[in-house]
């Protein structure tokens, strides 16, 4: 009887053993076999800002295939959990928040649009977890205008406003432009620029005659270009993007405005802008990050080799042509994913690793991080250009 | 300065120096600017204007709003490229198939939508109509994608100069197919037997069915005839504006307040509404902001509403036995 106890004690002990011993082998079993890293993005795919969203995730399935094809990181596949914010800011902090709790990434990439960076930087704040934005806005990283704080977890890859405007500004400065209309739209991206135009003109010596502002649906801007006209200006400054930048650029033509040189921002920069604008575009200046004008960079361009690489591999997959949307998002996964490489995948290890990057080449700049700036880019980072022949020529 | 302006102002001679620059500069007097303004107030407006018609024929025969009348507009616009860019079938071809195709539409949004409700109430309408244009906006994102597409003007880019004032060859065409429009739809309501079969619905449908007018029908001609003239405008202003997926809605809420200015229901309503919205926009823009041109239009209408709730043209005692 007592020899029976002992034997079923036995049995109960090594069944415990073996249950014991599966709950804790079947991890260490699937991290052998390479645990994948998953990142998270958020991006605008569908609604008012799709013509970000759309490049970018393009981009990020891309660059995320590529990845995984060459075998990974460190032999660690690439997981990507993609979600469509549809341009709004609650499904966008919906989403946020479900690839923090629910899909435990340790790194999310997006949003596409400043206004909703900012509505979800709270929450990667307070969940310790690293997020590179492809929207624009300095307010974005900077936690404290006046000291230039940065916010501890969010980083962005695209150029700000302010560097756009200050090539724009240092271009003018150099031909002898200093008296200039503004037109703007009355979106996020226009009222940044515009404010940011406002903002340096003083430190350029520009002197602004007209201050316009149109819809983003509007039809026609004729309206303000007339008044513009009236006041004569050397230069106009026009900062939005979708189709109005492209009827801004027609009636300008039409109103034979020639005289007033017309620069756009560096939403402009796609192809099928100057296509769209059926040869009105030509001789507008803009401000374009590397990955915009590829083709048209010197062989010993920096970023020659990357950006030639994105657009031939972008073209192939999709049949059309890069945004510098696609180039943020291109950025972005590829930060992260250098810093997956070099730390793995905890949380404060990516962020501290991405603060201290530098000489990081991507399509949009030399990214040199500092943990006084989590951009990492300088107006350097945009070239400007103008359209000859309907296409994209460097210039001074 | 004088060689890098040589590729500036590309083509251009004849200036040297920046004292050339500014002699030469191409100066506008305020009148010309006041003219400028109207012109371009009067294109946008026509636009408008056959938004605010398409409104008030199917309003007429049902009482219910067409929420996706925006759509018909976008429609048109894209239904047009495809035909004439990606066929590139001639205008004088493309224009009446892409009528005739959107005209489909309107006759299918009525099959499926409309017809189909068991309690055929203005509300139920209404809101079939939304859904509707959802449906619409979606179907057209899936074809056409999110890009924004060009067409080419009926009668080339070169811009007509006129007392200072520039006009584009297409904005004509917008205003000249307003007339067409206006003209052809009062011969139809007036002269023929279906256009006052349309008016007697208007007036009261349950006389109209018992002297024999089939009302059903009727609401099926009112959505056609709307999506005719809807596409027409999506036509005219696409070689202005560009056309992408989401424009219907915008241009239904300019229609819509246009429709409500000059009076729900009233056809000479519509148009003064639509040109005065639009004159009004583009004159805040160029003489006071152009920040607040939205502001400036409704700003009137609201005091016209306040002041004449039928709207300037709109009949105070019909609007009075209006359900809405």
């Amino acid at each position: 009887m007592k020899a029976n106890r002992s034997v079923g004690k036995g049995a109960v002990c090594l069944l415990a053993a073996v249950v014991l011993a599966t709950f804790i082998l079947i991890p260490v079993v699937q991290v052998s076999a390479a645990e994948a890293y998953k990142v998270g993005a958020v991006f605008s795919v569908t609604g008012r800002a799709s013509f970000l969203g759309d490049p970018e995730k393009k981009t990020a399935v891309m660059l995320q295939e590529e990845i995984n094809k060459k075998g990974g990181i460190n032999g660690h596949p690439l997981e990507l959990v993609i979600y469509d914010d549809e341009g709004d800011s609650t499904k966008c902090a919906l989403a946020v928040r479900k690839l923090i709790s629910r899909d435990k990434v340790c790194a999310i990439i997006g949003p596409s649009l400043s206004g909703l960076s900012l509505a979800v930087l709270p929450e990667a704040e307070k969940h310790k977890i690293p997020l590179v934005s492809c929207a624009a806005s300095y307010k974005i990283v900077t936690k404290n205008p006046e000291t230039g704080e940065q916010w501890k977890w969010v980083f962005k890859t695209p150029q700000s406003d302010s560097m756009a405007a200050e090539a724009i500004y240092t271009h003018m400065k150099k031909h002898g432009i200093s008296k200039i209309a503004i037109l703007s739209v009355t979106t996020g991206f226009g009222a940044s620029g515009r404010s940011e135009l406002l903002r340096l003109a003083p430190q350029f010596g520009m002197t602004i005659v007209a201050d316009e502002k149109y819809g983003p649906k509007d039809t026609d801007m004729t309206a303000q270009l007339t008044k513009i006209k009236g006041l004569a200006p050397q230069a106009i400054v026009n900062w939005s993007i979708g189709p109005t930048q492209v009827v801004v650029v027609r009636n300008w033509k039409e109103l034979a405005m020639t005289n007033a040189t017309l620069y756009q921002s560096h939403g402009f920069g796609s192809r099928k802008n100057i296509e769209l604008a059926a040869g009105a575009a030509e001789g507008v200046y803009c401000p374009l990050g590397a990955c915009n004008i590829a083709e048209v960079l010197p062989a010993a361009h920096l970023q020659k080799k990357v950006t030639m690489e994105y657009l031939k591999a972008y073209k192939a997959k999709y049949n059309e042509a890069v945004s510098s949307f696609g180039g943020h998002a291109w950025d972005a996964l590829a930060l992260v994913t250098k810093a997956l490489g070099a730390v793995g995948s905890d949380k404060a290890k990516i962020r501290d690793y991405l603060e201290n990057l530098k000489g990081f080449v991507g399509q949009h700049g030399v990214f040199n991080f500092s943990p006084k700036d989590h951009n990492g880019l300088t107006k350097e980072a945009f070239q400007m250009v103008v359209v000859k022949n309907g296409d994209w020529a460097l210039t001074d | 300065m004088a060689n890098c302006r040589t590729y500036w102002h590309n083509g251009r001679t004849g200036t040297t120096g920046i004292t050339g620059l500014t002699k030469n500069m191409e100066e506008i007097s305020f009148s010309s600017q006041l003219l400028q303004y109207a012109i371009t107030g009067v294109t946008i407006g026509s636009i408008y204007a056959m938004v605010a018609i398409g409104f008030n024929i199917i309003y007429n025969v049902t009482e219910a709003i067409n929420f996706a009348q925006g759509e018909f507009v976008m429609l048109g616009g894209l239904v047009m490229v495809f035909l004439r860019v990606a066929v590139n079938i001639p205008v004088i071809f493309s224009l009446p198939l892409t009528i005739m195709l959107v005209t489909m539409v309107g006759i299918l949004l009525d099959r499926l939508a409309i017809k189909p409700l068991s309690k055929p109430s203005v509300l139920a309408m209404v809101i079939a109509t939304i859904g509707a244009s959802f449906f619409i906006r979606g179907a057209a994102m899936m074809l056409w994608g999110k890009n924004p597409f060009d067409l080419p003007p009926f009668s080339g880019r070169n811009p007509i100069s006129f007392l200072g004032a520039v006009v584009q060859p297409q904005g004509l065409w917008v205003v000249g197919f307003l007339l067409v429009v206006v003209v052809v739809l009062t011969l139809f309501f007036d002269r023929t037997i279906l256009g006052k079969a349309l008016r007697a619905c208007a007036v009261n449908p349950s006389a109209s069915s018992l002297v024999g007018i089939n009302v059903k029908h009727m609401v099926l001609v009112s959505f056609a005839l709307s999506a005719a003239i809807g596409a027409l405008g999506g036509i005219v202003i696409t070689p202005i504006s560009l056309m992408e997926y989401d424009r219907g809605a915008m241009l239904a809420v300019k229609g819509f307040s246009a429709c409500v200015l000059g009076g729900i229901g009233s056809f000479p309503g519509a148009v003064t509404g639509g040109l005065l919205i639009g004159l009004i926009e583009s004159l805040g823009a160029g003489l006071v902001s152009s920040g607040y041109k939205d502001v400036f239009a409704l700003l009137l209408l609201l005091f016209v509403l306040f002041v004449r709730p039928s709207g300037l043209l709109g009949n105070a005692e019909v609007s009075k036995i209006r359900k809405f």
